[in-house]
């Protein structure tokens, strides 16, 4: 936060949204234009049309949930699991909300508008946000928010409509290895954490997963994450409760 | 096949399926604790749930990787979680090497090395 007896003056809303865009451009627009670029190759393997394809990556825009969402269509699952699966894929974006969202409130005279710029929340403008925060004045704080996350928005959907169209263009291992980025990034997103709970739901989701998968195409990797999550969820705490009577 | 206007109806779903959360988000957002018991329970299954569908992505693909040998995805996969975790959790450098070893594998399946 800006102190009052600082130095420099206070930077104005343009500054302030032409930092919130330089600070996009960058590795922020390759993470997302590259990962946005392996789902579209994946829709297009999956039988997503190219406008189905960039409507899904800026209308869900999260990555995992937008990856369940190609493989459970293309597998030809239920509807309601299709969902649910998209659905849990982003369930993160509840506590990120809730979490975040209040920084950008200040002198809001529309409240509204939360409920648009929260569209803009990602892990990558979060990370951007919270970094470039403290030299922002707090009522600046969204016009930062929504430029740097428009840049990335834009980028998620060029980087989409590119793995789209390459997929049916580059030679077969290229146009493979884009649709192979998809589990390898969002498993390497997934595995930095250094929060115990967190690494056991991972391990017992990963074997899980491909098992239940055989007993049943629809539900299975639903059912391997309710069974697993919960299993490692219990687990861990009845350990600690147990650590804090010890 | 990409043209059906049910897929439109299910991209429809699946925004809405989303933006439930970030809307919720907004709603509740001072009102609630993020560390609570639920939402740890919550997180719990949605990580075990993401790492299933990843390696079952990698183990038992669907579409186009099917047409990759196993041994050549996993190979992948380690070399980019070792290079993740051997050299400061950096992601791009890591999908790098596991996106770059992979497309090398199956080009040369394709032109017939290592059988």
């Amino acid at each position: 936060m800006k102190e009052a007896d600082n130095q420099t003056p206070e930077p104005t809303a343009r500054a302030v949204v032409l930092r919130g865009c330089r600070d996009a451009f960058g590795l922020p627009v390759v993470a997302v234009a590259g990962g946005m670029a392996g789902f579209g190759s994946l829709a297009r393997d999956s039988g997503l049309g190219l406008g189905a394809a960039i409507t899904a990556s800026v209308g869900v825009y999260g990555l995992p949930g937008q990856v369940a969402f190609a493989e459970l269509y293309a597998s030809g699952a239920e509807l309601f699991a299709v969902i649910l699966a998209v659905s849990m894929g982003n369930v993160r974006f509840f506590p990120m909300a809730v979490a975040f969202m209040p920084l950008l409130r200040a002198d809001l005279r529309r409240p509204a508008w939360l409920f648009a710029l929260v569209q803009l929340l990602s892990v990558t403008s979060w990370a951007a946000a919270l970094r470039a925060f403290p030299d922002v004045p707090a009522p600046l704080r969204r016009h930062y928010f929504a430029a740097f996350g428009l840049v990335c928005l834009v980028a998620g959907a060029i980087g989409t409509a590119a793995g789209h169209v390459a997929t049916g263009a580059l030679p077969r291992p290229v146009a493979l290895g884009l649709i192979f980025l998809n589990p390898l990034f969002i498993g390497l997103l997934l595995a930095d954490t250094r929060v115990t709970m967190t690494i056991l739901a991972l391990i017992a989701g990963a074997v899980a997963g491909p098992a239940f998968h055989l007993v049943s195409a629809d539900w299975g990797v639903l059912a391997a994450g309710l069974i697993a999550g919960s299993a490692v969820f219990f687990f861990t705490e009845a350990r600690l409760r147990r650590g804090r009577r010890a | 096949m990409s043209a059906v206007p049910e897929s439109w109806a299910v991209v429809l779903l699946a925004i809405a399926a989303t933006y439930v959360w970030r809307g919720a988000g907004v709603l509740f957002s001072a009102r609630i604790d993020p560390d609570g018991a639920l939402f740890r329970w919550v997180s719990c299954v949605s990580y075990a749930m993401l790492a299933g569908l990843c390696a079952r992505m990698i183990v038992l693909p669907l579409g186009g990787l099917g047409e990759t040998l196993l041994l050549d995805r996993l190979v992948s996969i380690a070399l980019a979680f070792g290079l993740f975790f051997l050299w400061g959790r950096r992601t791009l450098p890591a999908v790098a090497l596991g996106v770059g070893s992979f497309v090398a594998l199956a080009a040369a399946r394709n032109v017939g090395l290592f059988g």
